[in-house]
């Protein structure tokens, strides 16, 4: 197999900024990463703005999630009686271990030692197939571009498209080289790659006893859940094997059948800039001689729980995974997902991961500008540039860094001190004023001559001209 | 008769005087008085945004002694204005954002002026900096007073609405992100040909400008110094 990138960094990983490096450093990535997501935010402005409503539904959707957000325990109960009496079976689970465990032992009492999978995020945070793997048992991903990813043994490094960071030639040769009944003289044709990704599939899907799928929305009110999908892989493995097994984060509740109104509206426009995705199942427990015989829900913390007790930081629970944060951001655009170190990347995932997983990823609030430009997509209003602050002043702070700062502070509040060291700029600056400009610093302000100039203070500040003026 | 403070931001304070210089010109072209309070520093928003938040708070509480007896307070800084409209109430619960206003605003909002009586004839185009105009909800504000200026040429600037790479602590903690976003902004910028790049944040300009003194591409200049023009 021919590809221009190294398999995506494991979890433990270097820091963001020197990641991030890597990935500047790799041109073939950052002109396929360009290309996509700037395709993705043209296509999501243009069915946007075909909505009058929009600004409501993005209230409507924010003020149904902070609902949940106070009622987790009662709604999440609710979900749990109404699911079991439409005959399904609801585990519940504090970590991921705990629902990897609980769904391998229900694939084993079914009687399977492999499952094929709808693309989920919550099995992705708990690392299902790499447990699966380690259990003897063997989890196939059905989704093209989740597929892409488990053969090239690469991880995914964008929430809605985890092969994003591929071109249509490297997926070629990932088919070539890692997919047993590739056919022969397989050309990089959109078309053709997805027929070999399809004849590859069906085997699958007619031999599979079990499924493993996610949820984007659980409702409450009627113990449903709701699957949003583009391929049709997901409807395939929700109706034919005889075992489904659903992990669900206790985030995704909704109260009430008729809020789908509402995100169902929302949630196409976001990801994949359609007023509509062509497969939404919607199931309710079991139903006999339809669809799946055996119904397991596991209803996922994972330290969800945690995030909540969080004022500032709980409306990261309000995401409904559409990923128009990561396609507007321009950190996103240019490092790519795997630079984040989580499975969650971009700017949901730089206040998601440091929530869900506290004290290791404490660099991920800084992986951003704070240009704003997430919240202003956000098709449920969480304000990212809020929470990244927020989760700045949480801590850790670098020892000098913090010195630095109380020292400016110090200054800064002392306006007759503030004065002195203006002078002093001005007076240490002299021979470069004529220059105007400085193209040399020491570290650490060398991290900002490296591409940029330093203007040099001037002659006659704003406050002498004003003294003079007022004489 | 209402007071009107001058908010200049410590960046101006320390290395742009032509650009407070030109919002009291234009302000009093228009006929109104404006007080300079010797006292003021910065509005607190490197250490907010960087985490510093006890730090910041003492900066919001000593802005607000300084402005306590104005009525209206402008700043040619969209940035600052939001910090002070969106992280005071939260760090000293003041409420004196309320009465703080990005030069655009005071003039189309308070004043209900469109056209300063600017003229400037130079080509120019516009960068949309992300806290003015996300943050503190600019729009076209700052444009809409470019287009009035007489002789004024404007070009539309690529991709605008991209950040590009300041985000304060950010360029020196992830310098390389920072550059490659730079470096896209600087190539729209001298694609356009424009004489000038105009914004309504110094701090953006510092960035842009000090990537385009490597590069080559048009001078950065705040709008105010374009309002305040009568070439």
């Amino acid at each position: 197999m021919t590809t221009a990138f190294p398999p995506g960094r494991s979890l433990r990983s270097p820091k963001f900024a020197e990641s991030a490096k890597v990935a500047l450093g790799m041109p073939q990535l950052r002109s396929n990463l360009a290309h996509a997501t700037g395709t993705i935010r043209g296509k999501r402005a243009t069915v946007v703005g075909e909505l009058d409503d929009w600004e409501s539904l993005r209230d409507a959707a924010a003020a149904i999630k902070a609902d949940v957000q106070h009622r987790m325990p009662e709604l999440a109960v609710a979900f749990e009686r109404k699911a079991t009496e439409a005959g399904a079976t609801v585990h519940w689970a504090r970590d991921g271990a705990e629902a990897n465990r609980i769904a391998a032992r229900i694939t084993r009492e079914a009687g399977a030692d492999e499952v094929v999978k709808v693309k989920s995020m919550a099995t992705q945070e708990i690392e299902l197939n790499e447990h699966f793997e380690a259990e003897g048992l063997k989890a196939w991903e059905t989704d093209l571009a989740e597929l892409i990813v488990q053969l090239a043994e690469d991880r995914p490094s964008h929430i809605l498209v985890p092969a994003i960071h591929y071109n249509r030639t490297e997926i070629r040769d990932i088919f070539k080289g890692r997919m047993s009944d590739a056919p022969t003289g397989l050309t990089d044709e959109p078309a053709a790659l997805a027929e070999a990704a399809r004849l590859h599939l069906r085997r699958r899907f007619l031999s599979a006893k079990v499924a493993v799928s996610g949820a984007n929305f659980a409702v409450a009110e009627t113990g449903s859940l709701v699957v949003v999908e583009s391929e049709g892989n997901g409807r395939m493995c929700l109706t034919m094997p005889r075992t489904l097994i659903s992990v669900v984060g206790v985030e995704k509740l909704l109260p009430r059948f008729e809020d789908l109104e509402v995100f169902m509206q929302l949630l196409p426009r976001s990801s994949t800039g359609e007023r509509m995705n062509p497969y939404t199942s919607i199931w309710t427990g079991a139903t006999g001689g339809d669809g799946p015989e055996d119904v397991h829900i596991i209803l996922l913390d994972n330290g969800r729980t945690d995030v909540l007790a969080d004022e500032v930081g709980r409306q990261a629970l309000s995401c409904i995974r559409c990923s128009a944060c990561l396609n507007v951001c321009p950190v996103y655009e240019r490092t790519g997902g795997h630079a984040y170190g989580h499975v969650y990347p971009g700017p949901i995932g730089a206040i998601l991961a440091p929530q869900l997983e506290p004290g290791r990823h404490d660099d991920l609030p800084y992986a951003s500008s704070l240009c704003g430009a997430c919240y202003e997509v956000c098709p449920v209003k969480i304000n990212i540039p809020e929470v990244l602050v927020h989760l700045r002043q949480q801590g850790p702070h670098h020892v000098g860094e913090k010195a630095a700062m109380g020292a400016a502070e110090a200054v800064m509040a002392r306006p007759r001190l503030w004065r002195a060291a203006l002078g002093a700029a001005r007076f240490f600056s002299l021979p470069w004023r004529k220059r105007g400009s400085v193209r040399r610093l020491p570290w650490p302000a060398s991290k900002w001559t490296v591409s940029r100039d330093m203007p040099v203070p001037p002659k006659e500040t704003f406050r002498d001209w004003w003294k003079e003026r007022e004489r | 008769m209402s007071r009107i403070g001058l908010f200049i931001t410590c960046v101006n304070d320390a290395l742009y005087p032509q650009t407070p210089k030109a919002v009291v010109a234009v302000l009093e072209r228009l006929g109104y008085d404006v007080d300079f309070p010797q006292a003021q520093t910065c509005c607190g928003q490197m250490h907010a945004n960087s985490g510093y938040r006890k730090d910041a708070a003492k900066l919001a509480k000593s802005f607000e002694r300084t402005f306590a007896g104005y009525d209206a307070i402008v700043t040619p800084s969209g940035s600052c204005a939001a910090m002070t409209r969106d992280q005071y109430p939260d760090l000293t619960g003041t409420d004196i954002g309320d009465r703080v206003y990005e030069l655009s605003e005071f003039l189309l909002d308070h004043a209900g002026v469109e056209d300063v009586g600017a003229s400037f004839p130079h080509t120019v185009t516009y960068h949309p900096t992300c806290h003015g105009t996300r943050a503190l909800g600019l729009g076209d504000k700052p444009l809409r007073l470019l287009r009035a200026v007489d002789r004024i040429e404007l070009v539309d600037l690529p991709e605008a609405d991209q950040c590009c790479g300041f985000g304060g602590t950010f360029a020196l903690k992830n310098s390389e992100v920072s550059s490659a976003m730079l470096d896209d902004k600087c190539r729209h910028a001298a694609d356009t040909g424009a004489e000038y790049l105009a914004a309504a944040d110094n701090s953006c300009l510092t960035h842009i400008g000090g990537g385009i003194g490597r590069v080559g591409g048009p001078r950065p200049i705040h709008y105010a110094e374009i309002l305040a023009s009568t070439t």
